[in-house]
């Protein structure tokens, strides 16, 4: 076994070191019953690297990459070209091998990138601070509100009906068993968004609004008015992103108000990964640092009084407070962070300016061409790179027929909100800079032949 | 002004270069090589990135971002620098014996690596029509299947995007099954070596928390459990292995009790390394249980994640797990998301995350699955529980070991502060293995043994390894013994000197911010010239 360095005969010597005649001795404290005499029954044996990659290969050739042809999908997960040193930075094997800072003196290089991805993430969403990550969007957004509801001590969420339908359906599922009220809904297929009518919505009990910019069908809005509401009121305004490329071009949250920002980061440095693992942004305003979840890094200075790096104020986390912790998060999506901020710092402001300004052009020329097809038209007055086409017919029966003609045309609102037929006709197109010219009009005459 | 730091200063830079023999005017020393933050030496108008097109105008109205972000950038040779450099100064599996006690820090295969970054894996939106992704579907069906087999459960739950994720998953289940029958028990016992998430994950999802009392032999006092258990307690979280890195030997006899009591058994599956191949935690009747891919499956730690947390459940929790998850079908494979999991599943506690899981890490863990087969895991945990039983053996003339006592250890060896010079602690003995070259054992953990120290090496480690690794420990614990002055002050040798946590806590610097023009601040050029 190509991973195992210890010889049978290094096995016994070390046998004897310990006094003991066989492996089966260092057993001893399981019970007889529950020890198993040799390998599980049924299944296959180790195997070679060439065996296992041919297998894996076969696996991976049954799926259509999105590369391979005329993509469109987006609804929280956007395909961005990632540069190549990216992928080989992230493959260092100080930073892919190593664990958790918890040794700052031999893990500078981690905390070091941490503090400069915290750095980034504030500056890009406009806020004070931000963590060294979470999971990914969806939980990120849930322990928002968990931390709305410890800093106002009052217990009702009211969420956007523009909110991404899983990231909801998480809020939900935790809810169910906190106790937590959750104001929720499905969309309506408007041009404009339902932050008005939440402003009217929150009361005293209300803990915080959140509002999804750009939300699940592509829409973009002004949140200032909604978190002066929010603020009048003693609610906090969470914020959610989940394609950070466009703030590159449009206003941060924390610049129009927002108290807690959170984000999918997955967008930049990460690539698609058919869902996972994506890296969770999570910022907010200083005054409220400690009552964020997750790790944080720190700067300070060491014995000799040189610059240094360290996780800290730990003592509101689960290795140190236990169950009092504001989170139990452990692990979170270091080497993600990574990949994130690396691109960022490839892309510098510059351009991150230059990538989401081709993206709103690419999103817009494809718009216009998509909407000449008869019976096709956009339902959004506002978007950056991803906006809701509403089609003549059911849109979950047209994704299949696109896909046979190798076009991956959009997420279909059935998809989304199954249970809601009002939204069965709409189709949120995602247009990034990976799109061509070539495939929007491969998509448009696909889409116009299907409709037919 | 494009450039955030215009003055070019460096904080390790110094004027008195070659002052003595450890000073260098770029504060480098050699192959040690200090380097700036990227806001020090980046500008907001370089960029590492070309573009085909120009910025397209754009009409966005009062919505665009028109004030500076502030985001520095760098070319693409800067940055590969830069980010090489940070790389050196951290300490890694690559580099050598990573003996964290119940963080399983084994090798990472590359060919792992190379598998997940096939277009097919890596190239795939989670929303995709499920006709184009079946391969994925495969991947997933096909790890939880192996999951299933090797623990002896009834089911697994794939989405929980890492260890704590997992705990969540298994309580959350427990909350539902009680809720089915309807019975409102608020209390899970956990006992005091537990990893610091069971109680947290516990308290997260709404119930409180009580310890179960501990043995003087380091393990489970069942008859206190016993004692304990009614109708208020929901459940047990029990680690097994337990992280005194001893196995439960009353596990079923535990499981036994509190099934009698109405209560389930959950099963912190971080120490799996210890028994995969050997035991299988459904013979033990545990109903819920995360496997840390990142720990037993080798998945990268990448500096703090990400993981990966599947849950394997019992016949008796599997109705409420959560969705989606994959179903294999006579015509392929099929994802039960919210809309069929009304006729199929229609007990599930719902959802926990956006989209299907950590898929980069289900195809690495499959790899590493295949490779091994079902005699290379038994043959891993074999050797694991030999590796840490050397090092116990080795050591424990030196170093106090609690429970050595007790009988073998499993994966990892515990050892305590006892015999310490006065003035002398766990954390020296730690600072002064970096010197040796090695990162330190998992300190101060558990809670249960005082100055505890749990080393735990993997099956990945030769006897030749092994050899230096207890040498360097016994050399540094000698010099704990004797008060050795110089190791309250370790390290030596490393990027760093002890960093003041103190100092970073107190009056936190979480985000780096535009120095104010300190006047004296000497340029780059100017200290170049002095």
């Amino acid at each position: 076994m190509r991973y195992l360095p210890l010889t049978t005969d290094d096995r016994s010597a070390m046998l004897a070191t310990i006094g003991a005649t066989s492996i089966d001795d260092l057993f001893a404290d399981v019970p007889v019953n529950a020890r198993l005499d040799g390998p599980i029954a049924d299944l296959p044996l180790h195997a070679s690297e060439l065996a296992v990659e041919r297998h894996m290969a076969a696996l991976a050739r049954r799926n259509r990459a999105a590369g391979d042809g005329p993509f469109f999908l987006g609804a929280g997960a956007y395909r961005h070209h990632v540069p190549a040193s990216v992928d080989h930075l992230i493959q260092r094997g100080e930073f892919l091998t190593a664990y958790t800072p918890y040794q700052p003196e031999i893990a500078q290089g981690t905390l070091q990138m941490l503090f400069e991805f915290q750095s980034q993430v504030a500056r890009l969403l406009g806020t004070d601070v931000a963590n060294a990550s979470m999971y990914d969007g969806s939980t990120a957004c849930w322990e928002a509100i968990v931390m709305a509801r410890r800093i106002t001590k009052r217990g009702k969420a009211l969420l956007s009906t523009g909110l991404h339908p899983h990231y909801r359906s998480v809020a939900r599922t935790m809810a169910k068993y906190t106790g937590d009220v959750l104001v929720d809904g499905d969309p309506s297929l408007e041009a404009g968004t339902d932050w008005a009518a939440l402003a009217d919505s929150i009361d005293k009990d209300t803990s915080c609004v959140v509002v999804q910019y750009p939300d699940i069908l592509g829409r973009i809005d002004d949140m200032t008015a909604l978190a002066s509401a929010c603020q009048a009121a003693g609610a906090l305004l969470i914020a959610v992103v989940t394609e950070p490329v466009a703030l590159g071009l449009i206003k941060a949250p924390g610049e129009m108000g927002a108290d807690i920002v959170v984000g999918e980061g997955q967008s930049i440095g990460v690539g698609l990964q058919f869902g996972g693992p994506y890296v969770g942004l999570f910022a907010c305003k200083t005054k409220y640092v400690r009552q964020m979840p997750g790790r944080l890094c720190g700067e300070t200075v060491d014995a000799n009084g040189k610059r240094g790096f360290v996780l800290t104020l730990s003592t509101r986390e689960q290795h140190i407070r236990r169950e009092k912790a504001t989170s139990n998060i452990c692990t979170n999506s270091g080497l993600c962070a990574l990949a994130f901020s690396i691109h960022m710092t490839l892309l510098g402001e510059a351009g991150l300016r230059q990538l989401a300004a081709i993206n709103h052009g690419r999103a817009k020329m494809a718009a216009t061409e998509l909407a000449k097809i008869p019976g096709v038209s956009v339902l959004n007055n506002s978007y950056f790179n991803e906006f809701t086409l509403l089609l003549p017919t059911e849109a979950r029966p047209v994704i299949h027929k696109l896909a046979e003609r190798d076009i991956l045309g959009g997420v279909s609102l059935g998809r989304l909100y199954p249970a809601n037929a009002n939204l069965a006709n709409g189709l949120v197109v995602a247009v990034t800079e990976t799109v061509t010219e070539a495939d929007i009009s491969a998509f448009a005459a696909a889409l116009r032949e299907v409709l037919a | 002004m494009t450039a955030l730091n215009p003055g070019g200063w460096r904080p390790e830079m110094t004027a008195a270069g070659g002052a003595d023999d450890t000073t260098t005017f770029t504060g480098n020393r050699a192959l040690m090589l200090e380097e700036a933050l990227i806001f020090e030496i980046g500008s907001t108008a370089t960029t590492g990135v070309d573009f085909d097109e120009a910025a397209p105008a754009a009409d966005l109205g009062a919505l665009a971002r028109t004030a500076p972000i502030g985001l520095p950038g760098l070319s693409e040779a800067e940055t590969v620098r830069h980010y090489t450099r940070l790389s050196r100064q951290n300490y890694a599996i690559d580099l050598g014996l990573f003996p964290l006690g119940s963080c399983t820090m084994k090798h990472n295969p590359r060919l792992n690596e190379k598998v997940a970054r096939m277009p097919g894996f890596a190239d795939a939106h989670p929303l995709q029509p499920q006709e184009t992704v079946q391969g994925a579907y495969a991947v997933i069906h096909e790890l939880a299947e192996w999951l299933i087999t090797l623990t002896g459960m009834d089911s697994v739950a794939m989405s929980p995007k890492a260890g704590a994720h997992g705990e969540l998953c298994g309580i959350l289940c427990i909350k539902a099954a009680l809720e089915a029958r309807g019975e409102d028990r608020r209390v899970i016992l956990v006992p005091e070596s537990a990893h610091g998430t069971n109680p947290a994950t516990a308290a997260f999802a709404g119930f409180t928390v009580e310890d179960i009392p501990a043995t003087e032999a380091g393990r489970v006092n069942l008859e206190a459990l016993k004692a304990r258990l009614g109708p208020d307690v929901a459940g047990v979280m029990i680690t097994n292995p337990n992280t005194c890195g001893l196995f439960e030997r009353d596990m079923k006899a535990i499981s036994d009790a509190v099934h009698a009591a109405g209560g389930y058994v959950y099963c912190d599956g971080a120490n799996f390394n210890a028994i995969v191949g050997r035991v299988r935690p459904g013979d033990l009747g545990v109903d819920a249980m995360h496997i840390n891919l990142h720990k037993t499956f080798s998945t990268p730690h990448g500096g703090g994640g990400p993981g990966s947390g599947p849950v394997v459940l019992s016949e008796a929790l599997a109705p409420f797990a959560p969705l989606p998850f994959v179903t294999k079908h006579a015509e392929g494979f099929r994802l039960i998301e919210e809309e069929s999991a009304g006729e199929d599943h229609p007990q599930t506690f719902g959802r926990m995350t956006a989209f299907h899981g950590q898929m980069g890490m289900f195809t690495r863990a499959l790899t590493y699955i295949l490779s091994h087969g079902a005699d290379g895991l038994k043959q891993v945990a074999e050797d694991a529980v030999l590796n840490a039983n050397y090092v116990l053996r080795s050591l424990e003339d030196v170093l106090d070991a609690p429970f050595a006592a007790s009988g073998p250890c499993m994966h990892e060896a515990l050892f305590s502060d006892k015999g310490l010079a006065e003035g002398f602690s766990t954390l020296d003995i730690a600072k002064g293995l970096i010197d040796e070259g090695y990162h330190p054992m998992t300190v101060y953990f558990p809670l249960v043994v005082h100055g505890a120290m749990l080393v735990e090496p993997t099956e990945t480690e030769s006897k030749a390894a092994l050899d230096q690794f207890i040498g360097a420990l016994r050399s540094v614990a000698m010099r704990a013994k004797n008060g050795d002055p110089a190791l309250k002050t370790a390290p030596h040798f490393a990027p760093r000197a002890r960093l003041d946590e103190t100092a970073a806590a107190r009056k936190p610097i979480l985000a780096w911010n535009e120095p104010a023009a300190a006047p004296g601040t000497p340029s780059l050029s100017e200290i170049g010239g002095s």
